[in-house]
């Protein structure tokens, strides 16, 4: 070390804050995000002071938080003409019971692919890419005639039933699931599997007892994603079924809105909130996971 | 895949290790999951016998023989050992072969009928709902002694004529002589398999009761037996006339003869249609009018030429958008930057079917936000006008889709090795070009399979179209119910299941229409992205 070095060596002063140099560093990056959250927040916002406004009309929603009050949420939780809670149990019910079926079949299949080789494997894999091409509700009108006749000669799992719909919706249960599950069942050693084999565990119990466990990130994330596909679905719900009793959020909700200048304004935003709220926060909750699953498949 | 796995299976196992596998297997399984095995298929089986049963009872033969394979193929594969990929698979397969392959297929054998409101039953069931749609009580019929049956379900009549003859008939089934009924005072009140409705039970099934029509003989013009109480029935006749050998209907009062033309309903010399008909094969009529007349053809090609501008306009604007914001905040130096994330994610949680509404209500013409406090109480169509409508759906679908593709880039960007760009930087290249040539070709090649999805899950948007325009504006030179914003799915939709004529059979052309696009667009896109090589490792 020579003393040159020493006389050179800078010692680096903070240097006075310009809001030029701040802007072209990070502040631009500030201004698009506040214009970000503007565009992505406020129609929740609206919403939510649209819930929170006793009136009902859509013009009386125009003033944001003009006034506050819960009277929104008790009309539409005691509306004769819109069984709110009835349609809230009712996608629960049906949603919850879909994907944790989907989950189950889609797991079974997945094992089936990923730890056993034979004939017809590489088709069933292909039929599975392909067939998630051609979503249900192209065929809509065939699975509704396909119900109605069900419905003729079984009363209990045909149209008109949430038996019926859960069965059409679980014909989708292999297929992208699958496929999902299919990549992360290979990422774990089969070394686990051989080693439970010898020690004299069944193919079952080595699934449900050991693969099972294994696998849980990804059986949540399909069981979510699952969980708020039927939540949205509305063509085959629409179609299958009838009575107002017996709907869903996504079917009564529409129906209660379709002409939004005439509707009861406040009491679907109500609805819209308390429906929202559950599937929303249980999506920010696991929302790293979803993500890592929605792109599971893509840059491998 | 692993190797070792190929390994296993090209070399098959000798006879002797396989039954040493089968021994081992047998010895492992514990006796409770024998039992649940045993319990779960015990379910499935009474299920599949009850469903037998009534099949047989409705004479159903093809579904009959179908539902019998499928059980005795679900057993077989259960109870013998081995076959572990069916018995891994089965489930999942039988739902997935019911509602997903063979609905496509009963699409396409639809798309080739006349399916349709007024044409949904057999000839002979059409004949039989317009006769006793005209159905007179005969003035001075004969009051028959009636007693109502039932048989899972099923209502029959237990008839004593005047003349003490017993038979039992019911809406299927015409009357016919029995032998062996409980008779009470001359009256047959039972009848062994059947139970017979009480009192209580007549007041409460009344109106189907009183719908009940069973007919008198084989031959429709015989009339049929209806009751108003339960109790005693009257002969109806009705005022048409059917000529089974001539296959034409005839109207007893007015005297036109109408007679089958072969388009599924009989039609008088005028052109005059008795509806109900009843289903035909009509070959490729429903493809001819679809791709011949104009007013179907013309907004089918607008429908589909907007459906892909729709399709791809959306995954564009929701990639660039979502690309540029992720480069904008993905910078170290930024302070607060998580707020913005899960900020921008809201739109993506929110569910779908909500957003659309929501939306739809603020861009109302006369009382919405945008228009009312916005634009300072401007009456602008936004949902309304043409291409107004096609803008507003674009702008609420970038709402919808960019917080995905922005979350989507985010992770690509940052899964690219930061030495490419330094190494870029020290030979030269300036932050456009790194971007450009180094960051945007490796980004593309793990986004592409994303985008394709995206692509093909907008070509069937449903949800978006339907509640936020519903379609419309509606296109007044069609003759089907279809409007400018409408996509492929939601005009299927509304020509099956919105409006007085349901129209099953061009809906369905109209799906296998979508279908053929799809498989051409997915051919191409992974001819492409080479998406299925993956398959072959």
């Amino acid at each position: 070390m020579t003393s040159v070095d020493e006389g050179t060596r800078v010692i680096p002063q903070k240097r006075p804050f310009t809001f030029k140099r701040w802007f072209g560093r990070t502040g631009w990056r500030h201004a698009i995000g506040i214009v970000m959250v503007v565009f992505s927040g406020f129609p929740l916002l609206y919403v939510l002071s649209a819930s929170l406004n006793p009136q009902g009309t859509l013009t009386g929603s125009n003033e944001l938080f003009s006034q506050v009050g819960f009277e929104a949420y008790a009309r539409i939780l005691n509306s004769p003409d819109a069984p709110f809670a009835q349609w809230f149990g009712n996608t629960i019910v049906i949603a919850g019971t879909t994907s944790i079926l989907t989950v189950f079949l889609g797991a079974l299949a997945a094992y089936s692919f990923s730890r056993m080789r034979f004939t017809g494997r590489r088709v069933g894999l292909l039929t599975l890419v392909l067939v998630q091409m051609f979503p249900q509700l192209l065929a809509v009108v065939a699975i509704f005639l396909v119900m109605s006749t069900i419905g003729d000669l079984f009363p209990a799992i045909g149209l008109n039933t949430q038996v019926g719909l859960i069965m059409v919706y679980l014909g989708g249960a292999l297929g992208v699931n699958t496929y999902l599950m299919y990549g992360f069942f290979n990422t774990i050693p089969s070394s686990i599997d051989e080693a439970a084999k010898i020690d004299g565990a069944s193919h079952a119990r080595i699934f449900f007892t050991i693969i099972l466990r294994l696998v849980a990130p990804i059986l949540a994330v399909v069981g979510l994603l699952s969980f708020i596909a039927t939540t949205n679905d509305f063509v085959v719900a629409s179609v299958l079924l009838i009575d107002p009793e017996k709907q869903t959020l996504a079917v009564g909700l529409y129906k209660l809105v379709s002409n939004p200048n005439y509707a009861d304004w406040s009491a679907f935003s109500a609805g819209a909130v308390l429906a929202a709220l559950p599937v929303m926060a249980l999506f920010l909750y696991l929302q790293k996971y979803i993500v890592g699953g929605l792109t599971a498949g893509s840059d491998k | 895949m692993r190797t070792d796995d190929t390994d296993v299976s090209t070399t098959k196992p000798s006879k002797r290790q396989h039954r040493a596998a089968m021994v081992a297997e047998a010895a492992s399984g514990g006796l409770k999951a024998i039992l649940v095995k045993m319990a779960l298929l015990g379910v499935v089986d009474a299920v599949a016998l009850y469903g037998l049963f009534i099949l047989f009872l409705q004479q159903q033969w093809l579904i009959f023989a179908l539902v019998a394979l499928v059980t005795l193929v679900v057993n077989w594969i259960y109870f013998t050992p081995g076959k572990l990929p069916a018995k891994y698979l089965t489930p999942g397969v039988i739902f997935l072969v019911v509602f997903q392959i063979f609905v496509v297929g009963y699409t396409a054998y639809i798309g080739f009928t006349n399916y349709s409101t007024g044409h949904n039953s057999d000839k002979a069931q059409a004949i039989s709902a317009l006769m006793s749609s005209a159905q007179e009580r005969v003035p001075d019929s004969p009051s028959y002694a009636v007693t109502v049956l039932d048989q899972f379900g099923t209502l029959s009549f237990l008839v004593t004529d005047p003349g003490g003859e017993v038979s039992l008939g019911s809406a299927d089934s015409p009357l016919a002589p029995v032998n062996d009924a409980t008779i009470t005072g001359g009256e047959a009140v039972g009848l062994d398999g059947y139970t017979t409705l009480s009192f209580q039970d007549i007041l409460s099934r009344t109106a189907e009761i009183t719908a009940l029509t069973v007919p008198f003989s084989d031959d429709p013009n015989d009339g049929a037996l209806r009751t108003n109480d339960g109790s005693s029935a009257y002969l109806y006749l009705s005022s048409l006339v059917y000529d089974e050998q001539a296959d034409t209907m005839t109207d007893a009062q007015t005297g036109t003869v109408f007679s089958d033309t072969g388009d599924g309903a009989f039609v008088s010399a005028t052109g005059e249609e008795m509806l109900p008909g009843w289903r035909i094969n009509v070959g490729f009529d429903n493809f001819a009018r679809a791709f011949t007349e104009k007013g179907i053809r013309t907004p089918l090609i607008s429908v589909t030429l907007w459906t892909i501008t729709f399709a791809a306009l959306s995954m564009a604007t929701t990639f660039f958008l979502g690309l540029f914001l992720a480069i904008v905040f993905n910078d170290m130096r930024m302070k607060g930057r998580k707020f913005y994330r899960v900020a921008m994610i809201l739109p993506y949680a929110f569910p779908a079917f909500l957003s659309a509404l929501v939306w739809a209500g603020m861009l109302s013409e006369s009382f919405g936000f945008v228009n009312q406090v916005l634009l300072g109480g401007a009456q602008i169509p936004w949902l309304t006008n043409e291409w107004l409508a096609k803008i507003s759906i674009l702008v609420v679908n970038l709402w919808l889709g960019f917080p995905y593709m922005f979350l989507v880039c985010t992770g690509a960007l940052q899964s690219i090795p930061a030495e490419l760009e330094e190494a870029a930087t020290v030979d030269g290249a300036r932050p456009w070009a790194v971007f450009r040539l180094i960051k945007l070709p490796l980004l593309l090649v793990s986004v592409a399979p994303l985008l394709i999805a995206s692509f093909a899950f907008n070509f069937n948007n449903f949800n978006l179209i339907y509640m936020l325009t519903g379609g419309g504006p509606r296109d007044a030179a069609a003759d089907v119910n279809v409007g400018a914003t409408d996509i492929l799915i939601s005009m299927v939709y509304k020509v099956a299941f919105t409006g007085q004529a349901r129209d099953y059979g061009l809906a369905s052309a109209f799906s296998i229409i979508i279908f053929i696009l799809v498989a051409v667009i997915s051919v191409i896109a992974f001819r492409k992205t080479k998406a299925l090589e993956e398959l072959n490792r």
